[in-house]
């Protein structure tokens, strides 16, 4: 599977997708990109006369590349397909923010594996600004809900 | 019942109940989900904890195996024995 494949399968539309591109991927480990352009709707109101990224989108995009992009690389021979017969739910989050993100920067997030085991998959999550700061991280889990997909 | 997994297992158990299930209420007969009101990932943490501390490997197909304590605990002696 190739790295636009799996930004091709993941289950998101605009303006929900916060997945650009994905630029490195293992069995182990994912990283990818995205950029928060400043056209976003909801930057017009967080805050007023002071636009900055929201925290929980900070938390999504990290999911969306760190686990869920992770998950269907994973599952790649599997038959699961999330636009059609399995769905995502995020589980559990526990992350820490250290700086903010601004309209229009791009961010690099980083995804090590701790395990994906009956369907729940956990990782280290990062993400980083294009400092090379480390902008949020934190350890998030999520779990598959196959539909008739064989597991 | 044995008797060297069960407190092992309940200890286990224990930090994934929800606040409002007291750890005293674990009887052998208890369902994971039904009774002790343990979700679906905290399910997948016990497990992993239980391969930790009996350094066992519980097989994808098994997890449905271990619905109530007992059950869990049967699984657990079956594979310390083919170990």
């Amino acid at each position: 599977m190739t790295k636009e494949e799996i930004v091709a399968k993941l289950p998101y539309a605009d303006p929900f997708l916060f997945v650009d591109r994905i630029t490195e991927v293992s069995q182990t480990h994912i990283k990818g990109e995205f950029t928060f352009k400043d056209s976003c709707d909801f930057y017009k109101g967080h805050f007023v006369n002071f636009p900055v990224t929201p925290g929980v989108l900070l938390l999504e995009c990290m999911m969306q590349i760190g686990l869920v992009s992770l998950g269907i690389y994973l599952l790649r021979d599997k038959g699961f397909d999330l636009r059609s017969n399995s769905t995502v739910a995020m589980v559990e989050n526990e992350a820490r923010f250290y700086k903010p993100v601004f309209p229009n920067e791009t961010v690099t997030i980083e995804s090590d594996l701790e395990y994906f085991r009956f369907h729940k998959l956990k990782s280290k999550v990062k993400m980083l600004n294009q400092n090379g700061e480390v902008v949020c991280q934190g350890i998030f889990s999520g779990i598959l809900k196959p539909g008739d997909a064989e597991s | 019942m044995n008797q060297e997994i069960y407190p092992k297992l309940t200890e286990i158990i224990t930090p994934y109940l929800p606040e409002d299930v007291d750890p005293k209420s674990i009887e052998p007969s208890s369902h994971l989900v039904n009774d002790l009101n343990i979700n679906s990932t905290h399910l997948v943490d016990i497990v992993l904890d239980v391969e930790d501390a009996f350094d066992i490997t519980i097989e994808d197909d098994e997890l449905n195996k271990m619905d109530t304590v007992e059950a869990s605990i049967a699984l657990i002696e079956q594979k310390l024995e083919a170990r």
